[in-house]
Formats: C-alpha cells, structure tokens, sequence
C-alpha cells in the first residue's frame, strides 16, 4: 500500500527558475580568435596524445590527439593555423597537456575530409570513432562506445535527450530549431545501421516551438515519437528521463542499455547526422552566453579551444563577474581563469555578478526533509551528510549513496544552504576509495 | 568593462539556491501564530499579551546567554526561539505567575535545544516539554483554566476545562470562536485554522500530520462514545496538532513517517483523554511521539528509485 504512495506523493526534482532568454536568439558566429587551446582530455577516458609539435602547420580537421585507448575520442583543430607549442596547463586543479594554435584565418579544411563510407554497423561505429562526437549535453562520454553496448541486440528504444534541463541553457533548442534534419538524419543512421526499433525525442514543454517542429517533422515516421516532458529539474539526467518517458528504471550501478534504452543528447545526433554527411568531425560547439554580468546574452557558435576571455569580450560585460561557469549553474563548473579554453562537451558559459555569485550563508539543518523529498533518486541527503561526516562506510552503503547523480537539487532545496550535494559527492568518492562499491 | 581574475568565486554546485531560508520560514511561522495571538487578547485582554511577551522574551534571553557562556555563534537571529515562546505561552493560563514562563522557558530552551546541541538537534518540541515542566511541577495553575472575562459577569474566574466539563455542553459557535475557558492561544480554533491556511499556502508544512492527527482523535471519540466536535475544538488538540506535532526536527521526513506519527499522536492522544485522569493528553501524545521519531525515520526512509542492496 505505502509502495503505491512512494509513486503518488513523489516530489522528485525542482522547479527552477528557467531564465531561458535566448531560448529564440539564432546561432552567431564568434570571429575567429587570435589563439586556440586544444586540451588533450575534452572527454571520459584517458586523455589524447598530441601527434603535432611546435611549428607544424595544422588545417581545420587535422587531428592532433590521437586516442590512446577505446575510450577515448580523438581531437581535431578546430582551425587553421600554426602550432604555438605543445605544453602541459592547469586547468581547474587537473594538470593536462594542451595544444596552442595561431590561426592564419584562412580556415583551410585538411584535404583528408571527406564523407564517411558507412556500409554497415562495423563501418558506422569505424566511422563515429574518428569523428570527434562525445556526449555534448556535458558528460563527453566517447559515443562511439555509447551507441555499441555489448547487448546490441536487445536495445529497444533511443531516447534523444533534449531536455535542456539546466536554466539559462538553451542551445539544444536552437540545435531542433536550426537542424531538424540532420538531427532526423542522425536519428535515421541509428536506425538503419545498429537496428534500434524505435527512437523518443524527449523534449521538456517549455521548448513549444522545438516539440512542433519535431512533431510536425517526424509524423510520417512512427518509429519516431516526441515525449513531451514536464519541466522540472533533472528532467534530463539520463535514469531519470528512462524512467519518466518510458516508465523502465535502470537500477543502481546499472547503466541504461540494461533496460534495453541508450540516451543520447540532440546535438551529439545532430552531429552524428552532420559527420555523415560532410566527414568534418566536431570543430565548433554552440554556447549559450548569459548571466547577469553579461551585456548581450547570445548563442554562439565558437570554435573548439576558444578562450572563454574572447567570448565574454564578443558579448560583452555589464558589470564585474564574481563567477564565471561552464555549463548550467545547477551542475556547471565554476572556472578559476579566463583564460581557459572552451572544450567540445561545454554547452553554456554563465557569467554572474556580485550579488548572484554569492555563496549563501549556511545555518544549521533543522531536519525539515526537503532534501530528502525533493532526491529524484529518493535518496536522503542529510542522513548522508550525517553518515560522511563520520566516515561511516557501512552505512553510506545502505543510504545507497554510490548512486547520487549529483544533480544538487538538494542543495538548492535547503533551507539551511547546506552543501548537501557536495557531501553527497565526497561520500560516493568515498564509499569507492573503501571496496569500489 | 575590467575584471580581475583571481576575484572570480569558486564554490561547489549548485550556483543557484531556491530563496527560502530557515529565517523566512520560522517567519512564515510567527505570521501564522499571529491570528492566535490576536483572538487571545482580544478573548482574554492584555494580560495574554504580557504572558505572550514575558515567555518570548525569556526564550530569546535564554537562548542569547547560553551562546554568550558557551562562546557559540549567536543564533537568535533564527528566531526560532521566539517560536517556541510563542507555542509555550499559548500553553498558559492567561492568570499564571509571571516567573513560570521564565521556568518554562529555561526548561525548553537550555534542557531541550541547547543542552542537545541547538536549533535541529532537539530530541522534542521544546514548547511541549515546557509545558509538560510546568503542568507538573504547578499542577494547580496549569490545570485551571480562566473562563474569558469578556465573557462573563465577573471578573477573570477559574473554571475547569471544556473537556473536563462532562454534563454541560458549549455551544460551537463559542467553541469555534474560542470564547471558552482555556489556555492563552488555544481555544479559539479559527485563529488557528487560519494560521493552519497560511503555513499550508506557504508551503511549510503538509497537510498530512494535522489531518490525520485530528482525524483519528475523531474517529476514537465517536468509536468511544464522545462528542467528537467537543474533542476537535477544545483543549489543546488543534494547536499542538496544527503547530507542534509539525515540528520539523521531531517530525519524520517523508509522508509515510507522517503518517504514522500522526496516528500515533491522535491514539496516543485519545487513550490520555478518554482512559487517563490527565488533561494533558495532547503535549504527551506529541512528546512520546517525538521521542519515536529517529526510528520512525530509520525504517520508513524512502527506498532509492532503483536501489538494490549489496
């Protein structure tokens, strides 16, 4: 009977205040930069080896990490130009080797590009391999991996996930509004070549005119069907969009493939569409510009290794950031430099001022158990809050905290402005530094 | 437009936070107390308001000196002292000594919240086991009530609670408005009910404890043969149903916690009135409760979407 309840009373998630201005501003185009920073890890998975040196001259597409392992994904210069140097940066306390590129705006495309030969599954995955393609709604997982689980087979259902979750974020909208096709043209590669059934576009319903378009778009294909999801934060974390648009839970520890779903973002198969038509790999990413501080709010198009100093110069700035983020300001980090480059799985750049960058004051916790009530995952935050500040293993184990998707609604939940979610994240490194559970 | 590099903030995510904090929401509180507090001196005269202000202001006094001894942060700012010196005097017959509050006070704020670590550490509502302290330690004042002398010919009298009354009965409308003996913020049960509306509108509290509370209070009279409106709107029920059993702190998380505590307190709370020779049945019902709550939260907690153990 209480099991029925659990499901009837749910208030999983928040709503957030969505702040999606540009949501209807089309993609501009940054000028080029005057130098491009190519990180050797723009992904999960062990970091890329640079197969250029000082003074060689490099077109856009030229690769210049090559991947050391399978997962990983190979780097292309974004522009043409000459290599500056090839040297190590500290980028948010992780030490990784960059590649620094003087464009000569000519943008000459390395003439190895062409459009793939894609034949089969072999030839499909062969082909995603080299092109760049990462999850780009900020996870950066390889998706060469991603769309070849070991059970292929028993893959039902491809959930495109344009969600677009985040506030201020809206460059997956643009993304259904600007490239209809190649995302279908994507979607139809996945259909044709890995033998998926059946494909649903999710979309949150504060995207009015993305969900007609692709319903309008995809009418005379019923293996296509758009789900129109409430928006409510994390409406777009993978186990959470599974279990809301197909009703299957993928189970802790698990990923998706074993409910027979694998999610993909709109702009990873948008991409997928546009490699297999052109062969250019990932060069360039849309961005969406805003926060406060920033005078004209946009979404850009830049390319890959872009400093974030030139874009916030392009936008301009209307007072002094205090907090500058990549990616949404629920999940997105805070970065410590301008100077960083953008990386192809970045999908805002968020520059606040003083009063929106302040850390709220904290108070006690006086156990009002809106963290535990707003966990999409129905976990409970302050008991393992409690249970981390005691280093107390057994019991982090049975709160289950290995499974925390690190949304932070919690923390925003919190009365008290506890950093619940950080302790959440500091107890599953935890719970995995004592037995990898 | 200049910018200095090395005054950009990092914190950890989330970068946005919902604007409630616990100061607005113990706010939310003390305007939903405010209709109470009105209709009691109104009902009861001035005197309520000096009972009312004595109680707080040794709660706030209390709550200041411990942090001061202590070398604590000072944490009246959260005002939920002044909460509990509120709920306490709302617990007072409106004739009491004036150096019982401050016992009271002393019991809920320095044995009940601070001696167990503050605001969110406290094993039970502080204003109930203020209360209990003084029911039992002045058993004569505590058990009288004054009859409003608004209401009658002479002056402020004591008289014996509505629920002790057996034979006669109060009209409802007298019940309902609360021009009835009592405690000071008790008795009229549309303060209260409005203030009920506000936290519900604020979204403080659920709905859950209270209903069910009074519920199963109703449900027991009638099975036991009482008169159950007698049962709702006198005596203590609706205040401690409505304001202290939805203690944060000493009230589960989730709703199935809720509702176990709740029908714990309405039995709890019936088996005292109907069988026991106490009329405090309502501050222990929500006391015993209190004490049940950790493990209530243990074996109800919400199983992860997706959880297998290992």
């Amino acid at each position: 009977m209480f099991e029925r309840f659990r499901t009837f009373i749910s208030e999983a998630g928040v709503i957030v205040p969505q702040h999606k201005d540009t949501a209807m501003l089309p993609t501009e185009k940054l000028p080029l930069p005057k130098e491009i920073i190519l990180p050797m890890s723009q992904h999960v998975g062990a970091p890329c080896v640079p197969c250029v040196a000082k003074g060689d001259h490099v077109d856009v597409g030229t690769m210049v990490g090559k991947a050391p392992t399978a997962v990983s994904m190979h780097i292309y210069s974004s522009v043409s130009g000459t290599v500056k140097a090839v040297e190590p940066l500290y980028q948010n306390a992780k030490g990784v080797t960059v590649v620094r590129v003087e464009p000569d705006g000519e943008q000459t495309v390395d003439p190895s590009i062409k459009p793939p030969v894609v034949t089969d599954y072999q030839s499909f995955i062969d082909a995603l391999t080299i092109s760049g393609i990462v999850g780009l709604g900020g996870a950066g997982f390889p998706t060469d991996i991603k769309v070849s689980p070991g059970n292929l087979p028993e893959i039902e259902t491809i959930l495109i996930n344009g969600a677009e979750c985040e506030p201020y974020l809206t460059t997956d909208n643009r993304e259904f509004l600007e490239h209809p096709d190649t995302i279908l043209a994507g979607i139809n590669a996945i259909f044709k070549y890995l033998g998926v059934p059946k494909c649903i576009i999710c979309i949150e319903e504060n995207k009015p005119q993305a969900i007609a378009l692709m319903k309008e778009k995809t009418k005379d294909d019923d293996r296509i069907s758009v789900c129109e999801l409430e928006s409510r934060y994390p409406q777009g974390a993978e186990t959470i969009m599974i279990r809301n648009a197909t009703g299957k839970i993928v189970e802790r520890g698990k990923l998706p493939a074993s409910v027979g779903c694998i999610v993909v973002n709109v702009t990873t198969v948008s991409s997928i569409g546009k490699f297999l038509q052109t062969g250019m790999p990932l060069v360039s990413k849309r961005l969406t510009v805003a926060g406060d501080a920033i005078k004209n709010p946009k979404n850009l198009e830049v390319p890959i290794g872009t400093k974030i100093e030139d874009i916030l110069e392009y936008c301009g700035l209307s007072k002094e950031p205090r907090k500058i983020l990549l990616g949404g300001p629920m999940m997105g980090g805070a970065q410590v430099d301008i100077t960083f480059p953008i990386i192809r799985q970045n999908n805002g750049l968020l520059a606040f001022g003083e009063e929106a960058a302040k850390v709220p004051r904290t108070t006690r916790c006086v156990r009002c158990g809106r963290c535990v009530n707003s966990c999409p995952l129905g976990l409970s935050p302050v008991d393992i809050r409690r249970a981390y500040m005691t280093y107390d293993a057994p019991k982090l184990n049975n709160l289950m905290a290995d499974m925390c998707i690190g949304c932070g609604c919690c923390s925003y939940v919190c009365p008290a402005k506890l950093p619940l979610s950080q302790t959440a994240s500091l107890a599953k490194a935890y719970l995995r530094s004592k037995g990898g559970k | 437009m200049d910018y200095k590099v090395e005054r950009l903030l990092v914190s950890p995510t989330p970068h946005i936070h919902s604007v409630l904090t616990t100061r607005m929401i113990m706010l939310d509180v003390i305007i939903a107390m405010c209709p109470a507090l009105i209709a009691s001196v109104i009902i009861f005269g001035l005197r309520a308001l000096l009972v009312v202000a004595v109680t707080v202001a040794a709660c706030v006094g209390f709550e200041y000196l411990w942090n001061r001894i202590m070398h604590q942060p000072q944490t009246i700012g959260d005002l939920s002292a002044i909460i509990t010196g509120m709920l306490l005097a709302f617990n007072m017959p409106v004739d009491i000594p004036l150096y019982m509050p401050i016992i009271g006070s002393l019991a809920a704020i320095i044995m009940t919240k601070a001696l167990f670590g503050g605001l969110g550490h406290n094993f039970a509502n502080p204003a109930i086991v203020g209360r209990i302290v003084l029911a039992v330690s002045f058993p004569a004042y505590m058990a009288s009530v004054v009859v409003p002398k608004a209401f009658q010919a002479c002056d402020a009298i004591s008289a014996a609670t509505p629920l002790a009354v057996i034979d006669e009965e109060i009209p409802f409308m007298d019940l309902f408005l609360g021009t009835h003996g009592g405690m000071v913020g008790e008795t009229c049960s549309l303060a209260l009910l409005i203030g009920f509306g506000w936290l519900l509108y604020t979204h403080i509290i659920e709905a859950t404890i209270p209903l069910i509370f009074v519920g199963v209070v109703a449900v027991m009279s009638l099975l036991c043969g009482h008169n159950p409106i007698n049962e709702i709107f006198s005596g203590g029920l609706l205040l401690g149903a409505i304001f202290m059993a939805t203690d944060y702190t000493t009230s589960p998380f989730n709703r199935k916690g809720k509702i176990i505590f709740a029908i714990g307190c309405g039995l709890i709370t019936a088996v005292i009135r109907f069988w026991g020779n106490m009329n405090e049945g309502v501050s222990y019902s929500i006391l015993l409760m209190n004490l049940l709550v950790p493990f209530i939260n243990e074996k109800t907690r919400r199983k992860p979407v997706g959880g297998v153990k290992r």
